[in-house]
């Protein structure tokens, strides 16, 4: 299902819309993974443009988790492709590339963050040199640079810089995954995938780390495909939306859109169960 | 082959060569299937390549690993030094030693440069070795990158693609902490410009000497089953920042037994009072130059009785 591209009608002003006169960062058609008889994800396709926010809701088990690993080269496709133009113009096919490219590429132009920061942190080793790995990884041997990098990314997620030596265990959930987002960013990534950033973090923490990631998607002009079950969230983020059901995207357009006016019966189902205060 | 300066040394004990064993203890198969190993481990250098260890007449964390390396290659024409700690005559030394002089009759010393097989745990020798020279390490873990993935799949993936930046977060992490690469043994290196490779406990101060050395090195770890080794003339270099260069290990005191300043030293606690000599950690260099008429800044404290 390739979602035609609208202009959008009516958004708030903050919700910049993604140049769309240029040509997609990332292509996905007819993405399918099956486990033995269960169908995971069933033909998904999607485009992805350079500063957009692509959001995927839908149910736990509708294939949300497996899309994002299969895009993050975690898991081996059954059938389909992704198509990603990186930073040179080279326009890759990600399901036939090489091992080392996909670290290499995974490191420097796409960033994962994990729901749970402790499985996307080294736990033993300082919040400087978990900012710092990444860019040891692409070959930084400098510490004094790499160093101040860490720092001053440290400050661009708000966190103090005298906790630059603490270990992460010391740290609040918020912080960590913020701390997260920092050891990502700090390679300028253009992609980045994000499972449940918000998961189990309570609400003010939640909206502090929203706040935190609008800015700095809007800053940094980052794409984003973010998975989540809160609609609140991708109702503060995401520029487009897709939803899932059985692996299946059974409703796909511009969030507001969507879920202001949800066509399809589950996509009712799931807006009118949201929680608003 | 220089003619070493003879110091008195206490006479060797005359080991019975036990009958009933095959020569060096392994049976031939086994010798072979190692060796086999150890000839891919040489043509790839710094990789690491499993072998089937077999249980060893002693405990695992005793030099398995290296007992095995040095079984598959000892001749009996072969003089074998063993070195623990850079002294000849501890336990494990002197364990390791007889063991061998029961099971080949092979001629045992304790000179560096008479051996032509030393097997070590933990030092190099100060004294330079020669090209035809074999030095066999006993390693307890081969795996540089286990401290940070703890999966072997990942970790072998990681070494087919040379994916070695993480290693330098360990590196980082000293800095941070302590101002300075506070890794004092086990200096992660990199052979020929290709494989990390853990050169064992040896102090850093010993990393210098593997880069280039003209004798053969070879690394065996017993309950890991793991080989590798370092051809003659291999260059080794160890893990550095740009800004923070490696650098060796120094010490203000210089041997007070043969006034080396140039050599490993060990801080021996003397008494209660605070008194501690300094003395070179390998046996055989201090001997031969006290023999060679060199003497330290204090004859040796007289250890006291009350």
């Amino acid at each position: 299902m390739t979602q035609a591209i609208h202009p959008p009608t009516s958004i708030s002003s903050d919700r910049e819309t993604p140049a769309k006169t240029r040509s997609p960062l990332l292509q996905v058609r007819d993405l399918c993974k099956s486990f033995g008889q269960v169908q995971a994800c069933d033909r998904v396709s999607f485009d992805l443009y350079p500063g957009q926010v692509l959001g995927i809701v839908g149910e736990s088990g509708s294939g949300k988790s497996t899309l994002l690993n299969s895009l993050a080269g975690k898991l081996a496709l059954d059938s389909g492709t992704i198509t990603y133009r990186s930073v040179s113009g080279d326009v890759m096919e990600l399901t036939g590339i090489s091992e080392p490219r996909l670290r290499r590429l995974m490191r420097t132009e796409w960033g994962f963050v994990q729901q749970n920061p402790r499985d996307g942190l080294r736990m033993n080793v300082s919040a400087g040199a978990n900012i710092g790995e990444r860019l040891m990884d692409v070959g930084g041997r400098h510490y004094g640079s790499i160093r101040a990098t860490a720092a001053d990314w440290l400050s661009k997620v708000e966190i103090d810089g005298d906790r630059i030596d603490h270990l992460p265990h010391t740290f609040s959930g918020g912080m960590q995954q913020r701390l997260q987002l920092a050891r990502i960013l700090v390679t300028e990534p253009r992609v980045i995938l994000m499972d449940e950033p918000t998961g189990g973090l309570d609400v003010s923490v939640q909206a502090r780390l929203l706040d935190l990631l609008r800015s700095l998607v809007r800053n940094l002009n980052l794409s984003v495909i973010l998975v989540t079950h809160d609609i609140g969230v991708v109702r503060l983020l995401a520029h487009q939306l897709l939803v899932m059901r059985y692996g299946k995207v059974v409703e796909s357009g511009l969030t507001d859109q969507v879920l202001d006016d949800p066509q399809h019966p589950y996509t009712q189902q799931l807006v009118s169960a949201t929680l608003t205060p | 082959m220089p003619t070493p300066t003879p110091y008195p040394t206490s006479p060797p004990t005359t080991t019975e060569v036990e009958t009933g064993f095959n020569f060096a203890y392994l049976d031939e198969q086994t010798k072979r299937s190692l060796r086999r190993s150890l000839l891919k481990a040489v043509a790839i250098p710094g990789h690491q390549i499993p072998f089937s260890s077999r249980e060893m007449p002693m405990s695992y964390g005793w030099g398995t690993g290296g007992i095995q390396v040095t079984a598959s290659v000892i001749g009996p024409d072969d003089t074998l030094k063993v070195i623990d700690q850079g002294a000849d005559d501890t336990t494990n030394a002197v364990n390791i030693r007889r063991f061998f002089s029961k099971v080949c009759g092979v001629a045992t010393t304790e000179q560096t440069t008479e051996a032509t097989v030393l097997q070590t745990r933990h030092r190099i020798p100060e004294t330079p070795l020669q090209e035809g020279q074999i030095l066999v390490y006993q390693v307890p873990i081969p795996e540089p990158l286990r401290w940070l993935e703890p999966s072997e799949v990942e970790t072998r993936k990681m070494h087919a693609l040379e994916d070695y930046g993480c290693m330098h977060v360990q590196l980082y992490e000293d800095i941070a902490r302590y101002g300075h690469i506070s890794t004092a043994y086990d200096y992660p290196v990199m052979v020929h410009d290709r494989y990390l490779m853990r050169p064992s406990p040896i102090p850093r101060f010993d990393n210098p000497k593997m880069d280039r050395n003209p004798a053969l090195q070879l690394f065996g770890a017993g309950r890991e089953k793991r080989l590798y080794a370092i051809p003659p003339y291999t260059k080794v270099r160890s893990l550095d920042f740009e800004d923070y260069p490696f650098e060796v290990e120094s010490w203000e005191q210089s041997c007070q037994l043969c006034g080396a300043e140039d050599s490993f030293l060990d801080e021996i606690i003397l008494n209660d009072r605070g008194d501690r000599l300094w003395v070179c950690s390998d046996t055989d260099y201090c001997q031969t130059r006290q023999a060679q008429g060199f003497t330290g800044d204090s004859a040796p404290v007289p250890v006291e009785l009350s």
